[in-house]
């Protein structure tokens, strides 16, 4: 491949021990066969079945069977699924190359919120004085539509450490139906941003028009899988342990259609998954290996990814909670796990509790951005601009992640410590001693030239009043005058020609 | 290569940060090629005036490496390449100035305070002063007051650099200003101090002439108080 995006690649983190992960494997291969899975649709429990799995229909006549996988059958099906793959891109030097055997982290956006949160700057001034003024940022909410989706995606072109772009918003202007809203989003996507876009899919019957919108664009069906620009998001499982029927139907169309998928489980430990770090993983993984071995069943081969999404429950409320050690805990050693099967893995960081931007955000963000990245996970999903945890987007968190992400990103860079460096240092030290000021400020220039040398806070405030969110608003509105990498005026007329429900508006970025 | 050419490629180099041939500069794909040091050496070797380096090779350079300073094209390593560029130029060219009658402007005496070892500030102030024309004197780190007293006595300098980092250590320039005055040599001397617990009252409290929180700004005083 000629290029491609660099991530970077780090010296994994591990929590588990090699004896951890073969038992922590085992108990998912025993979980598969006994209780096994609840499975909602039929042409799945006949692949499994026609596979050699044990499987029956639930008494009642529910539309439910039960499959009893062996070990073996699952560790062979998984066996087929490739460990390298990329993911196509507009722009060549966009593409991704994922492989399972090489930890080279990618970071992007995701989730589907449905508020676009807007930031303003008030000034207040100081009762104490009447003078002094200060400038204090105040957020008001919008309903994500299509329009604010096209302006999340052209921000997220322009955020140099986002390297993939999953929809942050839903969509949800009055002229969207269940029936358009997959185009549009996917539209309202591939029209301002040259990274490579994915999502999940609201209907199956889109499919088709997804897929011609994507090879209007890149030239025809085979260019389409030479350079996938887009992929797909596939929640088969509804956990614990049941296939959904409708999203199984999705995953036969997309493994069918040779494009790459993401199987995804997203359990909540405490509530619909043990909370104890080994059994909350020992399911998920049983949970995500069965969905990948059904895409192998359906057509050896075919690309896709290990999406571990594991969560902890909040104890007070039940709801997710994501910034927390637990989180962290779960989903390193599911990136172990994705690893030990050799296939890439789409992982998760960057969520929080927090409904604002700011301390609590930024703490909740960096604990699990370093460790995730430092996890060595390929693809990292939920990173830039979400709150609140994942019902939120707002740009000027997403324009703060990017910066933090670039710095998570540049102290994880592989050292450069070999023979040849040390030889410069040594020296450079004898250089530097044998001047009058022993100062080695000038020898920082080549390191600095190469890039080497890391900026400060991008937003950084000198004076005693912190203008962070002021500073990262400032380079939104600089992003915001840019123009869009808007696709060619022929191509979107080919599009609006041949593809249904397209909203009119969209066509100019509206 | 005419006089003219050498002076111009001194120029170019001091904005490179280029002090020798081995060095890289601010541009990549320099390196081997003469240097600062190797270009006046050639052009001494030339006979051009002295004069004419130090004003069209050296000081207007250093004032377009100013700007890149204050536009934040350059950094501080940037800035302090081509101040050596110019100190390490004065040194090949003072004697050659001193027999074409031109003076420095003005001797330096530098130093960190007796029981404070911190020198990197006062390092960066010594080679931009002489990269600005100065005659730096630098005394080094954790000098004892009597070595600072005895050295104005000797070398009668227009100007004094004191610098601490350490609260505790700040104070004992209090005892040199005290002792600058016991012996007489205090309007002899313009005081500058310098240092992060250091500030303006602090300079007025101990009766210094000036605080200067950076090289830059013990530039601009150093020029205020000569025009």
């Amino acid at each position: 491949m000629e290029a491609f995006r660099q991530g970077v690649v780090v010296r994994p983190y591990e929590r588990l021990n090699a004896e951890q992960l073969t038992w922590l494997d085992q108990a998912s291969m025993a979980i598969l066969e006994d209780p096994g899975i609840w499975c909602y649709n039929e042409r799945a429990a006949m692949l499994f079945k026609s596979h050699g799995a044990r499987v029956w229909e639930e008494p009642g006549g529910h539309g439910c069977w039960r499959i009893s996988c062996p070990a073996g059958l699952i560790r062979e099906a998984v066996g087929q699924a490739p460990s390298r793959f990329v993911l196509g891109a507009r722009r060549p030097e966009n593409r991704l190359l994922l492989d399972a055997e090489i930890p080279r982290v990618y970071f992007g956006s995701g989730s589907e919120a449905n508020v676009w949160l807007e930031t303003h700057l008030d000034k207040y001034i100081r009762a104490e004085d009447g003078t002094t003024e200060r400038l204090i940022p105040h957020y008001t909410e919008r309903r994500g539509n299509t329009a604010l989706l096209s302006r999340a995606a052209k921000l997220c072109e322009f955020l140099e450490h986002l390297d993939f772009f999953i929809r942050p918003l839903n969509i949800q202007d009055p002229e969207i139906t269940p029936d358009n809203h997959d185009v549009n989003k996917f539209f309202a996507s591939l029209n301002n941003i040259t990274k490579h876009v994915q999502a999940g899919l609201t209907t199956l019957e889109a499919l088709p028009h997804v897929i011609r919108m994507a090879e209007l664009i890149v030239g025809g069906r085979e260019a389409l899988i030479q350079n996938p620009i887009v992929s797909f998001i596939a929640c088969v499982f509804k956990s614990p342990m049941q296939i959904v029927e409708d999203t199984a139907d999705k995953v036969f169309a997309v493994v069918e259609a040779g494009l790459p998928l993401v199987i995804s489980s997203s359990p909540q430990g405490g509530s619909s998954a043990p909370i104890q770090e080994a059994g909350m993983v020992a399911q998920i993984h049983a949970e995500i290996l069965a969905g990948i071995a059904m895409t192998q069943m359906i057509k050896p081969g075919a690309p896709v990814l290990y999406g571990s999404v594991p969560v902890r429950a909040r104890l007070d409320d039940l709801h997710d909670l994501y910034g927390c050690p637990e989180f962290n805990q779960y989903n390193i050693d599911c990136v172990q796990l994705a690893r030990f099967y050799k296939i890439p893995c789409y992982s998760t960081a960057g969520v929080g509790d927090a409904k604002v931007p700011g301390i609590q955000a930024t703490f909740e963000k960096l604990l699990t951005h370093l460790f995730m990245a430092m996890s060595g996970a390929q693809y990292i999903h939920y990173a830039f601009g979400l709150l609140d945890r994942t019902n939120t987007f707002c740009p000027v968190q997403a324009i703060l992640d990017n910066e933090q992400i670039g710095k998570v990103k540049h102290t994880l860079r592989e050292p450069k410590v070999t023979p040849d460096t040390l030889e410069d240092m040594v020296g450079m030290v004898r250089k530097v001693m044998a001047t009058p000021h022993r100062l080695f400020a000038r020898h920082a220039r080549k390191a600095m030239h190469a890039g080497d040398i890391s900026s400060p806070f991008r937003f950084e405030s000198k004076a005693m009043e912190d203008k962070v969110i002021a500073h990262a608003l400032s380079h939104f509105d600089e992003i915001e005058n840019k123009p869009a990498p808007r696709l060619d005026p022929s191509v979107v007329d080919a599009i609006y020609e041949s593809i249904p429900g397209l909203l009119p508006g969209l066509r100019q970025g509206r | 290569m005419s006089k003219k050419e050498v002076i111009e490629k001194i120029a170019f180099n001091v904005i490179q940060g280029r002090v020798e041939s081995e060095d890289e500069g601010f541009d990549e794909g320099f390196q081997g090629q003469p240097g600062v040091v190797e270009l006046v050496e050639e052009a001494l070797k030339e006979e051009t005036d002295p004069r004419t380096i130090v004003i069209d090779g050296l000081t207007k350079p250093m004032e377009i490496v100013g700007e890149k300073f204050e536009r934040e094209e350059y950094l501080i390593p940037d800035m302090l390449a081509s101040a050596e560029c110019v100190g390490a130029a004065m040194d090949l060219l003072s004697p050659h100035l001193i027999k074409s009658g031109v003076e420095s402007k003005g001797k330096f005496v530098i130093c960190t305070v007796a029981g404070d070892l911190h020198d990197i500030g006062k390092n960066i102030v010594a080679i931009m002063l002489k990269g600005a024309g100065y005659e730096v004197l630098d005394l080094g780190a954790d000098v004892p007051t009597t070595r600072i007293i005895e050295t104005v006595k000797k070398e009668r300098p227009p100007f004094l650099g004191l610098s601490a980092l350490l609260t505790t250590t700040m104070r004992i320039m209090g005892d040199i200003m005290e002792g600058l005055e016991r012996e007489g040599l205090r309007n002899t001397v313009k005081v500058l101090i310098g240092g992060a617990p250091t500030s303006q009252g602090f300079a007025r409290q101990i009766g210094a002439d000036a605080h200067c929180k950076d090289a830059f700004e013990a530039i601009h005083t150093l020029k205020a108080m000569t025009a």
